[in-house]
């Protein structure tokens, strides 16, 4: 699924990657724990968290996500987005509830993925 | 091992917000020396959880990753309270960690489960009141 799809269902605010837009990614995964995110998620992946600090990006980084989204009205600051700047990581930012916000992109065909292990 | 890189970083342990940079730092250099882009996020993983242990329990520590011709091998060694018991700690879910720690996205239990689990081999030295040193080793 495309980015400027994923931030068109969530009437989302691009706060820093606009050149990503373009991007696609296959699955999604909902965590506000970060080592669950570390466990299970492939790198083709859009993060939902609203975990709003620099691990949520650190952690995306990692991975190699390049995509991440802010659910529940959170707002990164100015020292996350310049983090996710350096690692090239896009930044959205929603009021859906992470039930909503993947609730929407499960319906609209973004797949879950697998547990890894 | 003349053909071995060796990186060492200084893990602080007051600043939650700062955890994670030895991690990064380890995985701008493997991506300079071009391993294969599987073993660099298996690195970043387990060095990540353990930077993140050494900061929610030790008050920071030492990391040292060794890139040889066959493995990278993390050894995080710090001078914190020491795991009273090995197995428990390696049980997932099981945890000692703050609220402060939690708040940071981890302090679940998942810690030293998920370095298991992205390593080829995994070893824990620790002694109470003196320290825990631990060594994983990811295969090239």
């Amino acid at each position: 699924m495309q980015i400027r799809k994923i931030r068109e269902l969530l009437n989302a605010e691009l706060l820093c990657g606009e050149e990503m837009l373009d991007d696609e990614v296959s699955y999604g995964f909902g965590a506000d724990l970060m080592s669950d995110a570390l466990a299970h998620t492939d790198s083709d992946t859009l993060l939902l968290t609203g975990l709003c600090n620099p691990q949520a990006i650190r952690t995306a980084d990692m991975l190699d996500i390049a995509h991440v989204v802010f659910v529940r009205g959170k707002r990164p600051d100015e020292g996350m987005l310049r983090l996710a700047r350096e690692s090239g990581i896009c930044v959205l930012a929603t009021r859906c509830t992470m039930f909503k916000a993947c609730g929407l992109l499960y319906g609209a065909g973004l797949s879950g993925g697998e547990l890894h292990g | 091992m003349d053909d071995s890189l060796v990186l060492e970083y200084d893990v602080p342990g007051d600043d939650f917000t700062r955890a994670g940079e030895a991690s990064s730092a380890t995985k701008a250099t493997l991506k300079r020396l071009g391993l294969p882009a599987d073993i660099i996020r298996r690195v970043s993983i387990v060095m990540y959880e353990g930077e993140i242990n050494m900061v929610i329990h030790a008050d920071g520590g030492k990391a040292t990753v060794t890139v040889s011709p066959d493995a990278v091998t993390m050894v995080l060694k710090d001078t914190g309270p020491g795991i009273p018991d090995v197995d428990k700690a390696m049980q997932a879910g099981w945890s000692t960690a703050s609220g402060a720690a939690r708040d940071l996205g981890f302090g679940a239990g998942m810690g030293l489960p998920n370095m298991k689990k992205w390593s080829d081999r995994m070893t824990i030295d620790t002694a109470v009141g003196v320290g825990t040193t631990v060594t994983a080793v990811i295969d090239l």
